[in-house]
């Protein structure tokens, strides 16, 4: 039995690969276009922020489809895709050892300096 | 035919092509081989609807301005004849609604039936670039109302123009299924082409007076462009020389009587209604 439940959650991917899914699972079979992640820039000068994926058979469509799905509302000027599976995500099973340990260190956050009233803008 | 006459026959020739168009991309909705694509295609559909409702709206506003005796004379269609006896004006949507297949003035191309995706695209395909190189003439009009219109249409017909020809590469240098398939649905459609360049008595006054387009002259840049893409799709140009007319004239193919049923049951059914 290979079938297995999306998550849906960031740090998901290659769970699929793992679990053999494209065999026996009744979805996302072989014959299914490859998932990407697209990323739009809002407006010049700001970065380009993930906004979702979507499915196509390659770089070209999955620019064209970003452009259907994901910017009908004024939302972007310039759109990246890259295909899902090569993006590496850390395990959230690993969260309390990755994360936690920062919690305790407040003087990572600059508010510790003395600033010359002169400098504005901080 | 009087200029007016003229002037208003050939705003509702483009108007007519982009509506019926617009009408037959959208029944992919809900229906698409992917989501993607079925977004895709309903944006292409309400751009098309787009463009129908300024040229519609053009329309009218020319009507609306004709003495009331040549009013009589533009259309037979028993609705709108009640209106103009009743001295009430038109608008966009009486053009839409209530006129009958006959005072029509699209091309038979636009109105033919989805069938699949190869069918589809080569539809929009020929309709795709021969109105890329229309608008971009169409932007020189003495009519401003024509060149805004064609302005800010040639903007989205680019990109459409890019997702048909995209797609007749992508099917017909890809599979040997999706390239027979293709190679059919082209050589099918091939005949409803010629009738894109046929002037009209409307299309040789427009353009005579400066407010249209020679269209006639088109044809060479759009037999360019359509041998370009089928060569660098591995499809075979059909060599038929004999081809379908009819449309602007307002002789249809049968299929139009069934769009315009589905079109204008709510506004006949419930006259005056919105939602």
């Amino acid at each position: 039995m290979n079938q297995f439940i999306n998550k849906n959650l960031y740090g998901d991917y290659g769970d699929k690969e793992q679990a053999g899914g494209a065999e026996g699972s009744n979805h996302n079979t072989a014959a299914e276009w490859p998932l990407w992640e697209v990323f739009i820039r809002s407006k010049a000068g700001l970065d380009h922020k993930h906004v979702g994926s979507l499915h196509a058979a390659d770089a070209e469509m999955a620019i064209e489809n970003a452009r259907d799905v994901y910017t009908r509302r004024l939302e972007g000027i310039s759109i990246w895709v890259v295909e899902s599976k090569y993006i590496h995500a850390s395990d959230p099973a690993t969260a309390d050892s990755m994360y936690e340990p920062a919690n305790d260190k407040v003087y990572r956050h600059p508010t510790f300096y003395n600033l010359p009233d002169e400098l504005t803008h901080m | 035919m009087n200029q007016s006459t003229n002037q208003l026959i050939y705003t509702l020739q483009l108007a007519d092509n982009a509506l019926i168009l617009g009408h037959r991309i959208s029944e992919w909705c809900g229906h698409g081989p992917v989501l993607e694509q079925d977004i895709a295609l309903t944006n292409t559909a309400l751009d098309h609807l787009g463009q129908a409702r300024s040229f519609y709206q053009h329309a009218a506003e020319q009507f609306n301005l004709m003495p009331a005796e040549v009013k009589k004379q533009q259309f037979a269609s028993p609705a709108l004849q009640q209106k103009i006896d009743k001295g009430e004006n038109l608008d966009e949507d009486d053009l839409a609604y209530l006129r009958d297949g006959w005072d029509f003035r699209n091309v038979l191309l636009v109105e033919q039936p989805n069938k699949d995706w190869a069918y589809t695209v080569v539809r929009s395909f020929f309709a795709d670039v021969f109105n890329f190189y229309f608008y971009k003439e169409l932007q020189k009009s003495k009519d401003a109302v024509l060149a805004a219109i064609a302005e800010k249409s040639l903007k989205e017909v680019t990109y459409h123009l890019r997702w048909s020809s995209e797609w007749m590469i992508r099917l017909g240098d890809g599979t040997e299924e999706s390239h027979e398939r293709m190679q059919t649905a082209l050589n099918e459609r091939w005949a409803y082409s010629g009738e894109l360049f046929e002037m009209s008595a409307a299309d040789k006054a427009m353009a005579e007076a400066g407010i249209g387009v020679d269209i006639a002259a088109i044809k060479p840049l759009w037999d360019a462009h359509v041998d370009g893409i089928l060569q660098e799709a591995t499809l075979e140009k059909p060599a038929n020389k004999w081809m379908q007319s009819g449309g602007k004239d307002g002789r249809h193919s049968e299929h139009l009587g069934y769009i315009l049923a589905e079109l204008q049951f709510m506004q006949r059914a419930y006259p005056n209604m919105e939602w």
